[in-house]
């Protein structure tokens, strides 16, 4: 088999800056083919976030302990010097996010920031690169693009500004987009309307795509594979489907329990998962997810459990899948 | 089942001027809530859903009286809320709020058990008395007071800070409860606590809420009634499972289908919407979902449709109020293909 595009290995993220070292990612494998889209779950200080940000090394590197390797096309991204790293953000890897009116620069328009980023990588006259920004307005389906070029971000709406910000990711055509909560601020109308997109893309430009998000609807919309961070750990991970069937760690059964679906019986209480997070600065040593399970023995609270694969070909981190066999489909009322 | 509306809104209005002339008249006005009319029965539990921009929180903020109508009446148990010292303070002490931002609601430099006894002290409370139900209403919530009592709200963490909100909207022992997007800043499984929480509170104190929210999932779960608000209006109002089962406003229809799916071997394949919401700064002309609307014929651009009581297939006689839908498809007569002739209408 040929490597994988993207390989994550033992990638671990610590912030030294404050009192104590704050781990936010402890150990993550993963790997992506090229045009595979996958969906990293996970709670807010889960570390989905922090990896996306290491893959495109955005964490301030004087604050920031990054351990184990990143490989992106064959090459290490740690080691890439600052040249290499200008070509390689935008070039090779762009990044959207999840508020497009803080990402874009408010005084400029649109028009001018993707000029200025295509001319940044390539040389290439000032028409020819606006021809481009053009035609990069229509794949998004930006409505009356000639116009909107000269629109600035605080002149639109926040579907279009979206709109504006992939096409400014795309601008010099990378081959891995990685996506951080782009939806999570949109209402529902418009965030089915830019996981299609994405889709769309995807399919079209052959893009890989990591997309990151804490709704599992949004996930299973665009994702092949899902992966779910738990505590800066990846705590099961598999195809999109054998994940919501058949889910076996018990933290992702929690979370497809603990949503208030159409499915559900109304005026039922809703299976939440009890406890909170844990604190990073200070992880337990076993699995961190054990002080909120209800199936965790002693083992679990001294061990870090080993990644298992499960008869459906799904990865997971956990002592106890014999407890957790659910009949596929069951969770999501199926 | 006839319950009492426990607060009842007429016409309610509400424009903000965006822009002055030299004189100082509004040159340009966004139509924020523009005439609405609905009632929250007592011991129930009103869902509002909608885009950004459709006047959701504008409604809120009408209800509790924190912004003061263009036009309209709001009533309360049966007496008018009008703008004096006196009804205001009373009124809210039984209409509370719980906003989205759990921190920015909080006074940082209070303790939590401050913050949650100030309102009743400012009534009169004793401060002995505000103090031990105080702790009553933490423990209540979850929060256990000997751990929790004298934290600051920086020392929380999402979920915590907004079960001191909520104690602190309890404190003063409201009827109404007014949830502005309560739980959509909280991660899933600490949201799933929440609301679990919001319903064992409502049986034990008799509460009614407003749940205002843009997750649909949730609204769903948790309210008996739903009331659709499209750019400042209602598109349709009715019992919970009337309206997310029998939709009969395109744009509920629309909003409902937008929804992800969870099944990834059926994911949606078209867009049910397309576009962003118009401006309300200048509404369309007549309904003002017709832009956007896949139906939308003549008519829906010249007269606007009054909310009208639909059939609701079988469910017509589910407990908790009409089944209304602002749109000429479901008014007889009204000119559009699709409605049913004006006669026919008593027939079905």
């Amino acid at each position: 088999m040929a490597d994988p595009y993207l390989r994550l290995d033992a990638l671990e993220v610590t912030f030294t800056g404050g009192r104590k070292p704050v781990r936010a990612v402890n150990g993550v494998d993963l790997t992506l083919d090229r045009g595979e889209t996958l969906a990293l779950i996970g709670e807010s200080g889960s570390g989905k976030s922090v990896t996306l940000r290491a893959i495109m090394r955005l964490n301030p590197e004087k604050k920031t302990r990054i351990g184990g390797k990143i490989t992106v096309g064959g090459r290490d991204v740690t080691s890439l010097g600052a040249r290499a790293l200008r070509q390689y953000r935008g070039g090779e890897v762009a990044m959207i996010f999840q508020e497009p009116l803080l990402a874009l620069d408010p005084v400029y328009t649109l028009g001018d920031q993707i000029t200025e980023a295509i001319r940044r990588h390539e040389t290439i006259a000032k028409e020819d690169a606006r021809k481009r920004a053009l035609g990069l307005f229509e794949r998004v389906r930006i409505p009356s693009p000639e116009r909107r070029l000269d629109a600035y971000p605080h002149e639109m709406s926040g579907g279009m500004r979206q709109r504006a910000m992939i096409a400014l990711a795309l601008a010099c055509r990378p081959e891995l987009l990685l996506a951080d909560e782009p939806t999570t601020a949109l209402d529902a109308t418009v965030q089915i309307q830019i996981l299609l997109l994405l889709r769309e893309l995807q399919r079209e430009l052959g893009l890989s795509i990591i997309f990151v998000t804490h709704d599992l609807g949004a996930a299973v919309e665009v994702a092949d594979r899902i992966a779910v961070m738990y505590a800066g750990r990846i705590v099961e991970e598999g195809a999109a489907r054998d994940i919501i069937n058949t889910p076996r760690h018990p933290y992702t059964i929690g979370l497809l329990k603990s949503r208030a679906h159409g499915a559900m019986t109304k005026g039922r209480r809703l299976d939440a998962i009890a406890g909170s997070p844990p604190d990073l600065a200070n992880l337990p040593p076993g699995c961190a997810f054990a002080a909120r399970c209800t199936l965790a023995i002693d083992a679990c609270r001294t061990t870090q459990p080993a990644l298992i694969t499960t008869e459906t070909g799904t990865r997971t981190r956990c002592l106890r899948t014999d407890q957790t066999r659910t009949r596929p489909g069951e969770l999501v009322g199926a | 089942m006839s319950r009492q509306p426990l607060l009842q809104v007429r016409g309610l209005k509400k424009y903000f001027p965006v822009e002055r002339s030299i004189i100082g008249r509004a040159t340009k006005t966004v139509h924020a809530v523009d005439g609405i009319d609905f009632e929250v029965l007592e011991g129930e539990t009103l869902g509002v859903v909608g885009e950004s921009g459709c006047g959701k929180s504008t409604t809120a903020r009408l209800l509790m009286h924190l912004i003061d109508p263009t036009e309209g009446t709001i009533t309360f148990d049966g007496a008018p809320v009008e703008n004096t010292r006196i009804s205001l303070r009373n009124y809210r002490r039984n209409v509370q709020m719980v906003f989205q931002d759990s921190y920015s609601s909080l006074n940082p430099r209070l303790t939590i058990e401050a913050s949650i006894a100030f309102g009743p002290e400012v009534h009169g409370t004793p401060k002995k008395e505000a103090l031990a139900r105080t702790h009553d209403l933490l423990a209540r919530v979850g929060l256990e007071p000997g751990r929790f009592a004298e934290r600051y709200p920086h020392e929380l963490s999402g979920g915590q800070r907004q079960r001191v909100n909520i104690a602190r909207a309890l404190a003063l022992q409201p009827k109404l409860i007014i949830l502005d997007e309560a739980v959509s800043a909280l991660d899933k499984s600490v949201e799933a606590q929440v609301l679990n929480l919001l319903m064992d509170l409502k049986d034990e104190f008799g509460l009614t809420y407003v749940f205002i929210s843009h997750d649909l999932n949730v609204v769903q779960f948790i309210s008996d009634r739903v009331m659709v608000m499209y750019l400042g209006q209602i598109a349709e109002i009715g019992p919970s499972e009337a309206v997310f089962e029998n939709p009969r406003h395109p744009y509920s229809t629309a909003l409902l289908s937008s929804m992800p799916s969870i099944d990834p071997d059926n994911r949606t394949e078209e867009v049910p919407l397309a576009g962003d919401p118009p401006n309300p700064i200048d509404p369309p002309s007549g309904c003002r979902f017709h832009t956007r609307c896949a139906f939308a014929e003549a008519v829906c651009s010249l007269d606007v449709p009054a909310l009208t009581p639909v059939e609701s297939g079988a469910s017509t006689n589910l407990p908790g109020g009409a089944h209304e839908a602002a749109c000429h498809m479901a008014i007889p007569g009204s000119g559009h293909t699709r409605a049913a002739p004006a006669a026919a209408a008593a027939a079905e």
